[in-house]
């Protein structure tokens, strides 16, 4: 199994768009080095601005640039893109429309010993309220690329959310298509959606509970908005319930979204396997997982509660 | 520098009837905010007139100078102008304020002439440092102008922005600082103090201008100088009278943010003849 830093893959897109496109800019507020916008800073120093620890100027000045062209990727992270500067986001990035791509990395409870202040758990919430920001949040490696691609051939803001450990690459994907749902497995006693990270944890639990019989199906929702509403209403009418899996609050991320859309149009029973109402803390990734009870095991757990 | 005096004299009548329009429009609309929008108006009606590269016809010229309007709520102010610019039909100033107009209460895209919306404060001086960026990055020669209010110079947002134009020396920057002393809840100097400010502005690496804001000929020298100014932002203070052009109006803080009833605008008008 192959293991890759999603960061590495995006400042690795942002180069190799960078060589096509003179229009990309990249800002970064002193997390280059970790975020790899300095894989873009060092090839074209030109079209690179290092804002300093200054994340509410740095948004404003994209919408800036924006204005008068540019294509232009914004990355800290997520803590700060989405806490610090979320009104520079909401009135100048996304009530103009305008071509700010916010690649945050670092999101999540993974992020490990640097502890709750870094480990941003509420970004898709805090983006999703926001008209016109479309998300991404890419399972792996490959997909970072696939979403940073889809970012720059779709107009308007845009919101990546990636995380700091490496992760499995998810083999045999179907093709990636920006706000279409992957469907990894079929099964119909219960289904599973997932983003980020969780994907992974998910296909461990499907592959676990088919030895014990039990056909669970598992849809990778990269895009969060606009969201495939028709692949989750579709699947509704087929299983038995849903366990909704992220690595972020349960209050206004994947699981409200999909909450939303069945609630209104085919009410259906959601077990949320996600992060409730708590703060992070240090600890290495995999304990904070276990900690916060976002492993396979919890999410067999959460099928049980809906096959009994 | 001297200018003509007939020069001068044009601009400062335009200027008058640049104050006759936002009192009309306030009036009309039934809120909004004159104070700030009258205090600005010689800086700002200068600034079109007789410096700034534009082109009304074609508002999208990639080298035209920019304008962006920090302090938004003043957008009356920038909407006469563009009006009497001919950006759009002046009978449009009517709508201010109405659902669905392209004159929305703070300054939005939706208006030809407006290339980044505003309103809530301290995000311009980054928004104009944008740019100013692609200018550079695409070797273009046009100037960025932007005007703030005094009040807003206390959002943080503004001095990451003032730290981050003079590192990037960006020269085609100009910050235009409306210093009428006043904000909402009273005096600026009351209500949180911004002084020493021409020395703020200089530790942060800019070359800075004082001006009376309501001298023409102070507004047009300082414009100019900035222009051979290399390697730093500049900063044009401009000391101004809240409500300047309406005597009951002249700094009083009820005329920050209330437009003027009928009878109000109808004296107001009669001054500004």
């Amino acid at each position: 199994m192959e293991f890759l830093y999603q960061r590495d893959i995006y400042g690795q897109t942002l180069v190799e768009l960078g060589r096509i496109n003179k229009d990309i800019v990249v800002l970064d507020a002193d997390l280059s080095t970790s975020t790899r916008t300095a894989l873009f800073a060092k090839e074209f120093p030109e079209r690179f601005f290092n804002f300093g620890v200054a994340e509410q100027n740095m948004l404003a000045t994209a919408s800036g640039l924006a204005s008068c062209g540019k294509i232009v990727f914004v990355s800290t992270f997520a803590m700060f893109a989405t806490g610090r500067a979320w009104d520079q986001i909401r009135n100048t990035v996304a009530y103009n429309g305008f071509n700010v791509k916010i690649v945050a990395s670092h999101a999540g409870i993974s992020v490990g010993p640097d502890g709750s202040s870094h480990q941003a758990l509420e970004d898709i919430a805090l983006m999703r309220v926001i008209p016109n920001m479309n998300i991404i949040v890419p399972c792996d490696g490959p997909q970072t690329r696939d979403a940073v691609m889809a970012a720059v051939d779709n107009p308007g803001p845009f919101y990546i959310r990636i995380g700091r450990p490496k992760v499995p690459t998810i083999e045999n994907k179907p093709e990636f298509k920006f706000g279409k749902a992957q469907v990894l497995v079929e099964g119909k006693d219960a289904t599973i959606v997932a983003c980020g990270i969780m994907v992974n944890e998910a296909l461990v639990a499907v592959e676990n509970l088919k030895k014990k019989g039990i056909e669970v199906g598992l849809i990778n929702l990269h895009t969060l908005r606009p969201l495939d509403s028709e692949t989750i209403l579709n699947t509704a009418k087929e299983t038995r319930g849903f366990v909704v899996c992220e690595e972020h609050t349960v209050v206004g991320g994947l699981a409200s979204s999909i909450d939303e859309i069945l609630a209104e149009n085919h009410p259906t029973k959601v077990i949320r396997v996600g992060i409730k109402n708590r703060f992070g803390q240090s600890g290495e990734p995999a304990e904070l997982l276990s900690e916060y009870n976002l492993t396979a095991g919890d999410i067999e757990k959460a099928v049980f509660r809906i096959i009994g | 520098m001297v200018y003509p005096e007939n020069q001068i004299k044009e601009l400062e009548n335009k200027a008058k009837k640049i104050r006759r329009l936002i009192i009309e429009m306030l009036s009309k609309a039934g809120s909004g905010h004159p104070g700030g929008s009258l205090s600005a108006t010689d800086l700002i009606t200068a600034l079109y007139f007789k410096v700034l590269r534009h082109n009304p016809k074609n508002p999208h010229w990639p080298n035209r100078d920019r304008f962006h309007l920090s302090k938004g709520h003043c957008c009356p102010l920038w909407y006469a102008v563009l009006a009497e610019c001919g950006y759009f039909p002046l009978e449009k100033l009517w709508t201010l304020r109405q659902l669905g107009s392209i004159l929305q209460g703070h300054p939005d895209r939706r208006t030809p002439g407006v290339d980044v919306a505003s309103g809530s404060l301290g995000q311009g001086l980054s928004v104009a440092l944008g740019m100013s960026l692609a200018a550079k990055i695409d070797k273009l020669d046009y100037r960025v102008y932007v005007l703030l209010g005094d009040g807003e110079l206390q959002e943080g947002n503004i001095w990451e922005a003032a730290m981050a134009a003079s590192h990037y020396q960006c020269d085609n920057l100009v910050a235009i600082v409306d210093y009428n002393g006043y904000q909402i809840d009273g005096r600026t100097n009351e209500v949180m103090d911004l002084e020493p400010l021409v020395e703020k502005w200089k530790a942060f690496g800019w070359h800075v201008f004082k001006i009376d804001g309501h001298n023409m000929s102070e507004i047009l020298s300082a414009y100019e100088e900035a222009k051979i100014i290399k390697a730093k932002p500049q900063v044009i203070i401009a000391y101004t009278t809240k409500g300047k052009g309406v005597s009951f109006m002249e700094n009083v803080v009820d005329f920050h943010g209330r437009a003027p009833t009928k009878e109000e605008a109808e004296r107001a008008l009669k001054e500004l003849e």
